[in-house]
């Protein structure tokens, strides 16, 4: 962290109160990397977060756990058992003093221990309450259990994601995407009631349903079954279609792999192609480089013509066939910038720690170092995302609550 | 009848696929004035799904498009030919009354057309500017094009998505499209709630990548904190649980070709619920009895819970494992999410939206509910140029002769 003063940031003088829960973590993490004075409530015994692999230095640890302290930075922490009177009044009393409360508790404790919006109007009138749920406060399946592997089946990603062939089970994509789905409905809901109340001076309560929002981010797969009750199938790489598509991924020279996009479409296009092959030297090891010169010289490539003019299909295929064969004969580094610096979309698959690693990522200043209150280095952590300009908020403000 | 929540608001919204128009589509449902400007000599196609399938008919053309429509609800549509002088002075005017600009071209591009940042602030002193490109407008990749799958190849969201052994399956859509989109929505509201309390307007460089980039949990400081990569033998296997510990965690076959449910027991008790369900002798073995050993023995105990679940219907062992206190979901195909979840019918998450050439037509909703301005979703996406007379007539005061004028010489 620099030792300038910290920049303003977009919510600063804004306290949220987020009782503390796996689901709901993310959405407090982002409050309060934007400048929310977040106050985490544990319960006494502290979150069960603390329990979760990985931990610092492999040890086990409720200090330790990097999954508590990647989901809670910038957040300040407090512990209170709300099963006890006087831990409900202190929470009561914190409540009081703060703009938004955020919670994930199960549907109902809350109203039994008159905790829930409406009691704590009581100690401010204008709460807004943010409460982020499996399936919804009400509805038949309010009290049924979910992790974010159970929520993205159901909800409907894993539908659309695997391998082209369907005797291997779906796949989840990774890092918790269902519950940060979730997360990211449960900010945008904060923000547009705190807008609300700077215009109206009202708060209220909103309802997030986790199931619902993995629902309704699937792309293609909802909106072909809306329109046209079309289902799409999964297919390696690519995105899951009502019909088959040609594959995308491709293994470079080096074993990693690469996307390969859109192939070319436009006679620049080909002859940028034609021109990189010939400067790799792999012109003559490519027998079909002449459709790519055809494609180069060609006024333009009408893509209906596909399958019907045996001129056009052969020069689409080049070009598709030359990405392909060029990937094989480089890094998929070198494809990516290779392909990138002539105009052609393509893309490097990168692990998460080589993205973190890349020079493009490091230039705009994206990895931050953090200081933890407790261990004796600095910690590098990915940084929120928005970059601002003229009215930087950019600013990481701590490191994780301690008890 | 409209949200009241941001009514306040009018976005000048250059916005397209679902990537940039995803975010305007929260503001409008929320009742915010969003106005959509599109190239009419281009017929409105710099963003393709204007024209691209899924399609409620035989019908074919800018206007029919049906992702277009899913993700442009609520938002008022207008042409603008930004080539011609008088076309850049309309927009100078529109940008005057407009709370925010939000763009997804490729870097650069607002710049080129004349409105880059200084000549918006110029207009409107406290405007506020979201761009959404895939590397951000600096650092070495900025020229770079993106689209979804490139930005989830780049974020490392491809990669972590796979089975032990396999290639990365990735994601099968645009879930950074998606994504990047509550993203730019996230940024607009920030630079909103900035600008209600200081009267600050602000650009906000929003980079597509970095957003997945922040995406991981725990796993980039596992490698920064204990230098642990993700590129290892074994990883990704993202069916099981890494972060925390759990097993068994995975997606198992059912009854019927291709049908599968999720099973996850995040603690022994699950698991004690799971095997006296299973009620056989090798889910009574000793060794299964603590996380550690079902961990080690993952492998084989993945096989023996796929050999009881096949055969099985998926719904009703769902149904029996959440009422023994075991996470279950079955993998919902479209039409049973949509059209027989429980869950869903009752929050009304698909509602139908009336296009003014499709009619009407079932769109994505909102996963929120808001107890005193909720969200509104009546009307569909714009045809092109649909409300030109509105725009322009209403919001900046030219007649109606005038807005003639305008499309006899090719400016709208």
């Amino acid at each position: 962290m620099s030792s300038a003063a910290p920049a303003p940031t977009a919510l600063d003088g804004i306290r949220v109160v987020e009782l503390s829960s796996e689901l709901g973590a993310f959405a407090g993490k982002l409050l309060a990397d934007m400048g929310a004075d977040v106050v985490c409530v544990e319960p006494p015994e502290g979150s069960p977060m603390r329990g979760y692999e990985p931990f610092r230095c492999d040890v086990p640890d409720p200090e330790g756990s990097l999954y508590w302290w990647h989901y809670n930075t910038s957040k300040r922490g407090v512990t209170l058992d709300l099963d006890t009177a006087s831990g409900r009044d202190a929470f009561r009393r914190l409540v009081a003093t703060a703009d938004l409360l955020l919670e994930c508790e199960p549907p109902g404790r809350l109203e039994r221990l008159r905790l829930d919006h409406d009691a704590l109007l009581r100690e401010r009138s204008d709460l807004i309450t943010v409460s982020l749920s499996p399936f919804g406060s009400q509805g038949p399946r309010r009290d049924w259990l979910l992790t974010d592997l159970t929520l993205l089946a159901g909800g409907g990603p894993v539908w659309s994601c695997g391998y082209d062939d369907h005797s291997i089970a779906p796949v989840r994509g990774g890092g918790n995407q269902g519950y940060q789905t979730a997360c990211h409905y449960a900010v945008m809901s904060a923000l547009t009631a705190i807008l609300v109340r700077e215009a109206t001076g009202e708060g209220q309560h909103v309802g997030v349903s986790a199931h619902a929002a993995c629902n309704v981010t699937t792309e293609m797969a909802s909106y072909h079954w809306l329109v046209s009750r079309g289902t799409v199938q999964r297919q390696t790489g690519r995105h899951a279609m009502e019909h088959p598509t040609l594959p995308t991924q491709i293994e470079c020279a080096d074993g990693r792999h690469a996307t390969t996009g859109v192939p070319p479409r436009t006679p620049p296009e080909f002859a940028r192609l034609h021109e990189w092959l010939i400067e790799l030297g792999l012109e003559a090891e490519y027998p079909e480089a002449i459709f790519l010169r055809m494609g180069a010289e060609r006024d333009g490539i009408d893509l209906s013509q596909i399958g019907s003019d045996d001129e056009v299909t052969a020069i689409f295929a080049a070009g598709r066939e030359a990405l392909n064969f060029i990937a094989s004969r480089i890094s998929a580094y070198d494809f990516f910038t290779g392909a990138q610096q002539r105009g052609i979309t393509v893309g490097v698959i990168y692990a998460p720690e080589e993205a973190m690693e890349d020079e493009h990522f490091r230039a705009r200043g994206f990895p931050v170092a953090v200081e933890h209150p407790e261990p004796r280095r600095d910690l590098h952590l990915s940084r929120r995302t928005l970059r601002v300009r003229e009215d930087p908020v950019a600013h990481l403000a701590a490191g994780t609550p301690t008890r | 009848m409209k949200s009241s929540a941001l009514r306040h608001i009018r976005v000048c919204d250059f916005t397209g696929q679902l990537a940039g128009a995803g975010s305007t589509k929260w503001l409008a449902a929320f009742g915010a004035e969003v106005i959509r400007i599109e190239d009419p000599v281009r017929k409105g196609l710099w963003d393709i799904l204007r024209a691209m399938p899924p399609f409620v008919d035989e019908r074919r053309g800018h206007d029919f498009g049906g992702g277009f429509n899913n993700h442009n609800v609520e938002k008022l549509g207008i042409t603008l030919n930004l080539r011609t002088e008088r076309g850049r002075e309309l927009l100078a005017e529109i940008v005057k009354r407009s709370d925010v600009v939000a763009e997804n071209f490729a870097s650069g591009v607002m710049e080129r057309l004349g409105f880059g940042y200084e000549r918006l602030r110029e207009l409107r002193p406290d405007v506020i500017y979201v761009s959404n490109c895939g590397f951000g407008h600096t650092g070495p990749y900025a020229a770079y094009k993106t689209w979804g799958p490139i930005v989830q190849a780049l974020s490392g969201l491809t990669f972590t998505s796979g089975l032990s052994g396999r290639e990365p399956a990735g994601w099968g859509y645009s879930y950074m499209d998606h994504t990047g989109a509550y993203y730019q929505a996230i940024a607009i509201l920030l630079a909103l709630v900035h600008r209600a309390r200081t009267g600050e307007g602000q650009w906000v460089d929003l980079s597509c990548t970095e957003a997945g980039l922040t995406l991981h949990g725990a796993a980039l400081l596992d490698y920064t904190v204990n230098g642990r990569p993700m590129r290892r033998p074994g990883i990704p296997d993202s069916n099981r649980s890494q972060s925390p510990r759990m097993a068994p965690h995975g997606v198992y076959p059912t009854a019927g070709e291709d049908r599968w449910i999720a099973i996850a027991c995040r603690d022994d008790r699950e698991w004690a619920a799971l095997a006296a369900r299973i009620d056989a002798e090798w889910a009574r073995d000793s060794r299964y009895a603590g996380r550690d050993g079902r961990i080690e023995q993952e492998d084989e105990l993945d096989r023996s819970i796929a050999v009881w679940t096949q055969g099985q219907d998926r719904f009703a062992l769902q149904e029996e494992l959440q009422k023994a206190g075991v996470p279950a979901a079955a993998v919902q195909l479209p039409a049973e999410r949509i059209d027989e979840d429980p869950s869903v019918t009752s929050w009304g998450l698909f509602p139908e939206a009336t296009h003014s050439k499709m009619g009407r037509v079932r769109v994505d909703g909102l996963p929120v509910h808001f107890s005193k301005t909720d969200w509104h979703i009546e009307h569909g996406g714009p045809c092109l140029g649909e409300h030109n007379e509105r725009v322009y007539g209403g919001l900046l005061g030219l007649s109606p002769s005038e807005i003639d004028g305008l499309r006899g010489e090719g400016v709208i």
